[in-house]
């Protein structure tokens, strides 16, 4: 089976629900591995480092958390199929680079998804819809468990596990969630908010992780330091962090829409315009307007629209999933006109946005989740 | 993304640099990023990038020069300096000293608190049980208990057993 196949249906995958999803996108949880006595990927001659994935690879397969699960090595995969991985947050771009040496092991849930010589021999992570950081790094924990019967790890007891990377010394750990932060970034409150997180030495990224732009006001929050404190304790503090930018959003939502409705309606009401009657769009445009009208289907404002639509067309319009729906090769330009198509014809059943009339029961901002 | 010189090839190296206040981003092919020495900029340390200003610095003053090498991957303060990574596992203890600031200035604490692995935790309390056993055991042979002292000593004779039935590299 390719991984194509092996994916989840873009509609499916948005229609996933998990806590605080009208925010939190995405849980992730992942830890880095080594095995005593090779050397790390980046350093290991291409024998060396078929050698360990040829280690590894059974003792993840074999894994009853993976039972059913695809595996491959990446020299066998296309660059489509790793472009389309990256899409949907399954590979990091670092490993997308990959060939021979490395590979990737995903369970049929898309909730474990394990990339053999990234950086590290081993990056593990455990994925989950909405704030379920402590259900992701339990799952996780649960899967190195196992592992660890089976694979001789670089362990130190000064140490903790050794990366190739200092930054990821000690627990090997890395908690995120991927937010969507419109009310902040209209509110020109993001800054603000990015600059405290970072004091308490939490990282903001954008969409794709390190070193991306936030496109389509998502942002990526994690832990940044990785030794010298508990795998519970980083759980914990980011999950605290995390309440609190939602309370933000939420409460910068409120405050726009009672200090400037017209401005937060015009934003909402024009995306809708340009992606309902657009013919030619980039994926960038697509994803800033797309998380407009995803604030708007918060609040109520769109009739045959749910949140569900705006995330599956978040997914499709992405170049690799784009080009993946025909044979021939697309260049730029001709993708922004089928994106447009696309665009156009998937929001034709969805009506012009209208702000909700006031007393319709109770308010969206006061529903939480 | 194309490649600005070549604009045919996928950028794929992305260069931001601050020159006079004023930010400017390069995007690069593989190919052309390599043609203008960019991946090889002796000047350009991503050590720096990826660990702060300065860590490259510190690798290379500490470690008393570029020249040490870890004995078992041949990765020299060079090649950190270079690369902004280690070579393998056992880099940890080549460069143990020039890492140590570093490791402070990146992370909460310099001692590792949290998981191991299962076999290491069975391993330092196998090593407990025999500090505690043989306590035990001079204690009985210096009281003259020589039954009990009999029994502990088949009782470290296992102990020691279990260690040696250990992961190997697990052992305490």
């Amino acid at each position: 089976m390719t991984i194509q196949e092996f994916l989840i249906s873009p509609i499916e995958t948005a229609r996933r629900a998990g806590p605080h999803d009208r925010i939190v996108l995405s849980s992730r949880v992942r830890l880095a591995r080594n095995l005593r006595g090779f050397a790390f990927p980046g350093w290991a001659k291409k024998a060396e480092r078929v050698k360990t994935l040829d280690t590894i690879r059974p003792a993840v397969e074999g894994l009853p958390q993976l039972a059913g699960a695809f595996s491959e090595t990446m020299d066998n995969m296309g660059p489509l199929d790793k472009m389309i991985l990256v899409e949907r947050h399954l590979i990091s771009r670092e490993h997308q680079a990959k060939g021979a040496g490395s590979g990737l092991v995903l369970n049929k849930e898309e909730s474990l998804c394990v990339m053999i010589n990234e950086e590290d021999h081993l990056r593990m992570q455990a994925l989950r819809p909405g704030l379920q950081l402590k259900q992701a790094w339990m799952a996780i924990d649960q899967v190195d468990t196992d592992l660890e019967t089976k694979l001789d790890y670089a362990f130190s007891p000064e140490l903790g596990y050794l990366t190739a990377c200092p930054t990821n010394l000690g627990t090997g750990i890395r908690v995120s969630a991927m937010l969507h932060l419109p009310g902040l970034v209209l509110a020109e409150q993001i800054n603000q908010i990015i600059a405290s997180v970072n004091k308490l030495g939490l990282a903001v990224r954008g969409l794709y992780g390190e070193g991306t732009e936030a496109l389509g006001n998502v942002f990526q929050v994690s832990n940044q330091m990785t030794l010298g404190e508990m795998e519970t304790d980083i759980v914990d503090r980011l999950n605290k962090v995390l309440q609190q930018i939602i309370e933000h959003e939420e409460n910068a939502r409120a405050k726009l829409l009672e200090q400037k409705p017209k401005m937060v309606f015009n934003h909402i009401g024009r995306a809708y315009g340009i992606l309902a009657n657009t013919h030619i769009i980039s994926s960038k445009e697509t994803m800033n307007l797309l998380s407009l009208m995803r604030l708007g289907v918060d609040l109520e404002m769109f009739t045959g629209a749910d949140r569900a639509l705006i995330d599956e067309l978040f997914i499709l319009t992405q170049p690799a999933h784009l080009q993946k729906q025909f044979t021939e090769k697309l260049a730029a330009e001709e993708r922004d006109v089928l994106r447009a198509d696309m665009l156009r014809e998937r929001l034709r059943q969805v009506g012009r946005p209208a702000p909700k009339p006031p007393g319709a029961g109770a308010g969206p901002l006061d529903k939480r989740n | 993304m194309l490649c600005m010189i070549c604009k045919q090839n996928a950028a794929q190296v992305h260069l931001t640099q601050i020159v006079d206040d004023k930010i400017k981003k390069v995007d690069l092919c593989e190919e052309c990023a390599k043609h203008k020495g960019i991946n090889d900029t002796p000047g350009f340390a991503i050590a720096d990038l990826l660990l702060g200003l300065g860590a490259s610095q510190e690798m290379a003053q500490a470690g008393g020069g570029e020249d040490i090498k870890c004995p078992a991957c041949g990765f020299t303060a060079a090649d950190f300096k270079k690369a902004g990574r280690l070579g393998c596992s056992q880099c940890y203890v080549t460069f143990a000293e020039s890492l140590e600031n570093l490791l402070k200035t990146m992370h909460k604490g310099t001692k590792h608190l949290g998981k191991a692995p299962r076999g290491l935790r069975q391993g330092r309390d196998l090593t407990d049980r025999l500090k505690q056993l043989q306590r035990k055991l001079d204690r009985a042979v210096a009281d003259e208990d020589f039954e009990q002292a009999a029994g502990l000593r088949d009782e470290i004779r296992s102990t020691r057993d279990q260690m040696e039935h250990l992961a190997p590299g697990l052992k305490p």
